[in-house]
């Protein structure tokens, strides 16, 4: 049986002036970033679908499979039990990096996506029934709603949606009427990858809670852009991808609070998940293990775990600074620089992360990002897998751009530049 | 600077032809491209075997809707025969311009509402992937 390390989880308190992030110093650990693309110096501004990998993550991987390379939980020897320790060493780093006191609580999957279905088929199917509602946002993404769709339609369960405002916030006072309809599960979004708009957790927790509702919060767009605490917030699952904070594709999260876990029945079942097997039954693993059936991706996750130690180092709160900075900067920069241009979603930086959606009215999205390639600046075209909420707000699609610790000014001029000739060429 | 965007592309996107609905359609057929939101409703108005008439709406990009223009312009007074033997890579002639793989749905979209269509008048079954 493997354990895990545990080591107390350090509690920073940081001083209220912190100095800022220095990106143009962050930029030199993330090699791909020093490349031309078209003749332009590349300037990649779609962080909120993958965000780049610093060095440090590509040399764990890379020393993986030069070094470590070996199953996990399984071999007597020096390989594999490196292998394992780094593997489960990750999961202390995610733990911190979220606050978690419990590395058992941490559930590795593939990305945000797979966390989510794996509550959708393993609690949800066990506690959601008949008659029972959910209670989603206008503003998901197609992971934290598909699955529910599913769900629903297996059980005949209601799903009920708090809108949202013109500007891209939720109406709270409709939430609050939703809870009337005493919801077995909330899920929303800790940050929308579409408008950025960051939603009062915490308040919307406390809230569920008291209308006796389990809550899950998807946090792909969180947790690389800002603290996140998970016991702070009390939410019962959280889910986010590694490939967005900085680790490898194929890395992802699940927590949840452990006695929700160890009465989940599994997601998946087969190797490592159990620990005795009959021919006409098994017993489980403890948790995690019992939700992590088959050869996972470990190179993956051990990668996670140094892009955790990358972002703690980087600090949190200075990486929201920066983003905040970096928004409230977009905002003021663009309409200025870029006649004409729609801006979607709250104008306060203080309640949006690093995403700016935009459209420049005559040009399609998609000709928009085209154009924006032939100088190096890459965004997003599309509805940015949130199809109700571009319906809701009447746009057939957007170009998106979104940022991360790498990510500077000169970028958004870069943008700006970009979306003048965009304006030139299309006589706009 | 740019080889996609050349003026008679640009010029079909911002005034393109055929745009609009047929008072006597046919048929019609509304097709989208769910990665990029697009949308196009085309129709025809076939008479003794001949498109009389076509017209489309929607909105796209400049390479989807001038796909759309040109194709219509192409197939506007042919026999039905004539326009089921049309084949994907004559759009792409007609538009003259080099799409690359994350555009082909697009240069597309209006060339798929066309089989949808000659399947309905039962000119041309309908393939399993008409792009």
């Amino acid at each position: 049986m493997t354990t895990i390390e545990e080591r107390p989880v350090a509690t920073e308190t940081e001083a209220p002036a912190r100095a800022p992030l220095d990106a143009a110093a962050i930029r030199a650990d993330f090699p791909i970033l020093d490349q031309s693309v078209n003749g332009h110096r590349l300037v990649y501004l779609d962080s909120a679908a993958t965000s780049q990998k610093p060095r440090a993550v590509i040399d764990a991987l890379d020393a993986y499979y030069r070094q470590d390379n070996a199953n996990v939980h399984r071999g007597i020897y020096a390989l594999s039990e490196r292998a394992t320790a780094g593997y489960e060493g990750a999961r202390v780093k995610v733990a911190k990096l979220l606050n978690v006191n419990d590395p058992h609580e941490i559930i590795w999957t593939r990305n945000a996506t797979e966390s989510i279905n794996l509550v959708a088929y393993s609690w949800g199917r066990k506690h959601i029934s008949r008659g029972d509602v959910i209670v989603l946002t206008e503003m998901e993404h197609h992971a934290n709603l598909v699955p529910w769709q599913l769900l629903a339609q297996e059980k005949d369960a209601d799903l009920e949606f708090i809108p949202i405002t013109d500007d891209g916030v939720l109406r709270q006072d409709v939430f609050d009427v939703l809870l009337r309809l005493k919801p077995k599960l909330v899920a929303f979004t800790h940050v929308s990858n579409t408008l950025g708009t960051i939603n009062p957790v915490e308040d919307m927790t406390r809230r569920a809670h008291e209308a006796g509702a389990l809550v899950l919060i998807d946090g792909a767009q969180a947790v690389p852009h800002l603290p996140v605490d998970v016991q702070a917030i009390g939410a019962d699952f959280y889910a986010f991808s590694g490939h967005k904070a900085l680790g490898p594709t194929g890395s992802g999260v699940l927590w949840a609070r452990r006695e929700l876990l160890e009465a989940m029945p599994p997601f998946m079942g087969g190797g490592d998940m159990i620990r005795e097997v009959h021919l006409r039954r098994s017993d489980w693993n403890d948790i995690p293990w019992k939700f992590e059936a088959g050869t996972p991706d470990i190179a993956a996750q051990i990668g996670l775990g140094v892009a955790a130690d990358y972002l703690r180092d980087l600090g949190m709160d200075r990486l929201r600074d920066h983003e905040r900075d970096l928004v409230g900067y977009a905002l003021d920069v663009l309409p200025r620089e870029v006649p004409g241009i729609d801006l979607y979603g709250p104008m306060d930086p203080e309640i949006r992360g690093g995403v700016v959606p935009f459209n420049i009215p005559g040009v399609h999205p998609h000709d928009a990002a085209q154009v924006l390639d032939r100088f190096g600046v890459a965004v997003r075209a599309g509805h940015h897998c949130t199809m109700p909420l571009h319906e809701r707000l009447d746009l057939g699609a957007t170009a998106r751009a979104s940022f991360q610790c790498y990510t500077t000014r000169d970028d958004i001029d870069a943008l700006a530049n970009g979306l003048k000739e965009v304006q030139r060429l299309f006589g706009v | 600077m740019d080889d996609l965007y050349r003026d008679y592309i640009l010029e079909h996107y911002r005034r393109p032809h055929n745009f609009g609905v047929l008072e006597t359609p046919t048929a019609t057929y509304e097709g989208s491209n769910p990665l990029c939101g697009d949308r196009i409703t085309m129709q025809l108005d076939v008479e003794d075997g001949v498109v009389r008439e076509v017209g489309f709406t929607g909105r796209g990009c400049a390479i989807s809707q001038a796909s759309a223009s040109l194709l219509t312009d192409e197939i506007k007074g042919k026999p039905l025969a004539d326009v089921s033997s049309f084949a994907a890579t004559d759009v792409l002639d007609l538009l003259g311009i080099e799409i690359s793989p994350a555009r082909l749905k697009c240069a597309m979209l209006s060339f798929d509402a066309l089989q949808h269509l000659l399947d309905e008048l039962g000119a041309k079954p309908l393939a399993n992937d008409p792009a």
